[in-house]
């Protein structure tokens, strides 16, 4: 197996605030890597880099062998061609109907007659369970089926890359472990690799072949399920117990924040 | 007093880097009207046309009834005027300069800002704010050539033709009540148009009118892209992007013609 995705030493920062602190991680072919963390532990930040949406205060993102944040323009967009993206909230374009919406990067990326890609269109959707759904715009949609719309939207090119942003979050339980069967399906179809990035515990250890935990911009813990039981840290735990996380209290940090002013070295509580 | 200083300094960065943004925003969107066929990337024809009737012909109603009303209003105004000194027979002189050059393009600029400036900022903060904008670069369309291109192609192209539309309609107007007020015919008013009115005037007109294109869509792209905070961030910019554009619009104005008066 080789790696398709390469993280190194990935440094993120807002301002004066670093987000990511040198994370390191690999992707191989045809792996379910899930990216799993609370709020804030910088998932969605990792996401982003992932993609190129942002660009990194330092380190590297090599995808498919080639570091997005180095090639020219038009072979960034070749390498996006590979890709596919399903955003959380679908991001779908409100202005047109699910199946323009899924057609747009074929329209886009390739010279197919309308018939063909129509046909690719029906295709997809019918693989997410949304056959017929095709004229009906985004507003029309429900939760669940605007998140398989964008899967249908990400999978039309058939990338070797799928980046899923929190694909179950916000559904019932039904919907979600259908969604779950359908990435793995996808995979065992294709063979292509997936990014997966949740909070959802169940959904993780159902369909990751690795794991990795991320915590306040470090990577805890990367490895297999099992792997990841085992760990022996407690946050690992605590996130896998669903325990609460006592926080850690700086008193001059706290106190500096309740008053809103810096406080001198010797006058903390 | 720090405070006070410290917003005045935080504020003309973010004025800058929004001029820069902007400027930015232009050059790239004139390299992809001008070389994204050979990028293989061009700018869709039918995403520019889809534009063109936005802002061009479903402005058309408005244009009209707001042009003619002005071009009265001019009449009106002139006849009122040069009664003073007894010389109502000049006011197509007045009407036919003023309408060209400032009341036409000002006015169809200001409507084309209210209209489509505005939909544009909140079409684009929308597309920020549910993710699309990151969407079209991960599917590997970029943007600036997707949405911001067409809308400047089809704004420079619009806003003239409708200024060149408000042009006739407003003389229509003014003709209209002036042969009405001093009995002349409306053919001896077309008449004095064609003797006072020189093709420099009425490209004067639309030449700033382009200007305005550019300016309207630049700060409705620029506003719509700094959208932040969900559906309340849309709705302030967009009123922003309506305040900001018509006050370009007017300074702009006052710039361009003092130089081509010179």
């Amino acid at each position: 197996m080789s790696a398709v995705i390469e993280v190194e030493r990935l440094v993120a920062r807002y301002g004066e605030h670093t987000v990511l602190k040198g994370i390191d991680l690999q992707v191989q072919a045809g792996e379910i890597m899930v990216i799993m963390g609370g709020s804030g532990s910088g998932k969605s930040t990792l996401l982003r880099h992932l993609l190129g949406l942002q660009a990194p205060y330092s380190g590297q993102v090599r995808l498919l062998g080639e570091d997005i944040n180095a090639i020219p323009p038009q072979r960034l967009v070749e390498l996006r061609r590979k890709m596919g993206v399903a955003f959380q909230g679908g991001a779908l374009f409100s202005s047109m109907t699910v199946g323009e919406n899924v057609m747009l990067p074929l329209r886009e990326h390739t010279r197919l007659d309308e018939s063909t890609m129509q046909i690719m269109m029906r295709l997809k959707l019918d693989i997410v369970n949304l056959a017929g759904c095709e004229n009906l715009m985004p507003a029309q949609l429900s939760g669940g089926m605007i998140k398989r719309a964008a899967m249908a939207r990400a999978i039309i090119m058939d990338p070797r890359l799928l980046f899923l942003d929190e694909p179950s979050a916000g559904l019932d339980p039904v919907v979600a472990a259908s969604l779950d069967e359908l990435i793995l399906k996808l995979r065992d179809a294709t063979g292509m690799s997936l990014v997966v990035v949740t909070h959802e515990l169940d959904s993780a250890l159902k369909i990751a072949d690795r794991i990795a935990v991320l915590d306040h911009g470090d990577i805890l813990v990367c490895g297999s399920v099992a792997e990841v039981r085992a760990s022996s840290s407690e946050r690992v735990q605590a996130l896998l117990n669903r325990r609460i996380q006592p926080l850690e209290l700086n008193p001059e940090e706290y106190l500096k924040r309740l008053t809103g002013v810096p406080v001198s070295g010797g006058a903390t509580a | 007093m720090r405070n006070a200083a410290e917003t005045i300094g935080r504020n003309t960065l973010a004025g800058i880097a929004e001029l820069g943004l902007a400027a930015v925003l232009l050059l790239e969107s004139l390299g992809w009207i001008l070389a994204g066929g050979r990028r293989r990337q061009p700018v869709r024809l039918s995403a520019v046309l889809a534009q063109c009737m936005d802002i061009g012909l479903r402005a058309l109603p408005i244009v009209t009834v707001l042009s003619f009303a002005i071009g009265a209003m001019v009449a009106i105004q002139g006849i009122h005027t040069l009664s003073i000194f007894g010389a109502e027979s000049q006011v197509t002189l007045g009407i036919a300069l003023s309408v060209t050059r400032e009341f036409a393009p000002l006015i169809t600029g200001i409507l084309v800002a209210g209209r489509s400036g505005s939909a544009l900022a909140a079409r684009l903060g929308t597309m920020k704010i549910n993710e699309e904008i990151s969407a079209l670069t991960v599917i590997g369309i970029n943007p600036v050539r997707y949405l911001v291109a067409p809308s400047l192609l089809a704004m420079v192209m619009m806003v003239p033709l409708l200024t060149w539309y408000a042009d006739l309609v407003a003389l229509l107007g003014a003709g209209i009540y002036v042969s009405l007020e001093l009995g002349i015919s409306f053919t001896a008013y077309l008449g004095e148009l064609r003797l006072y009115l020189d093709n420099h005037d009425i490209l004067h007109g639309i030449g700033k009118s382009v200007l305005f294109g550019m300016l309207i869509t630049l700060v409705g792209v620029v506003n719509g892209l700094g959208v932040t905070g969900g559906a309340e961030g849309v709705g302030r910019m967009t009123t922003r992007s309506v305040v900001h554009a018509i006050s370009a619009i007017v300074i702009t104005d006052m710039v361009f013609t003092f130089v081509m008066t010179r």
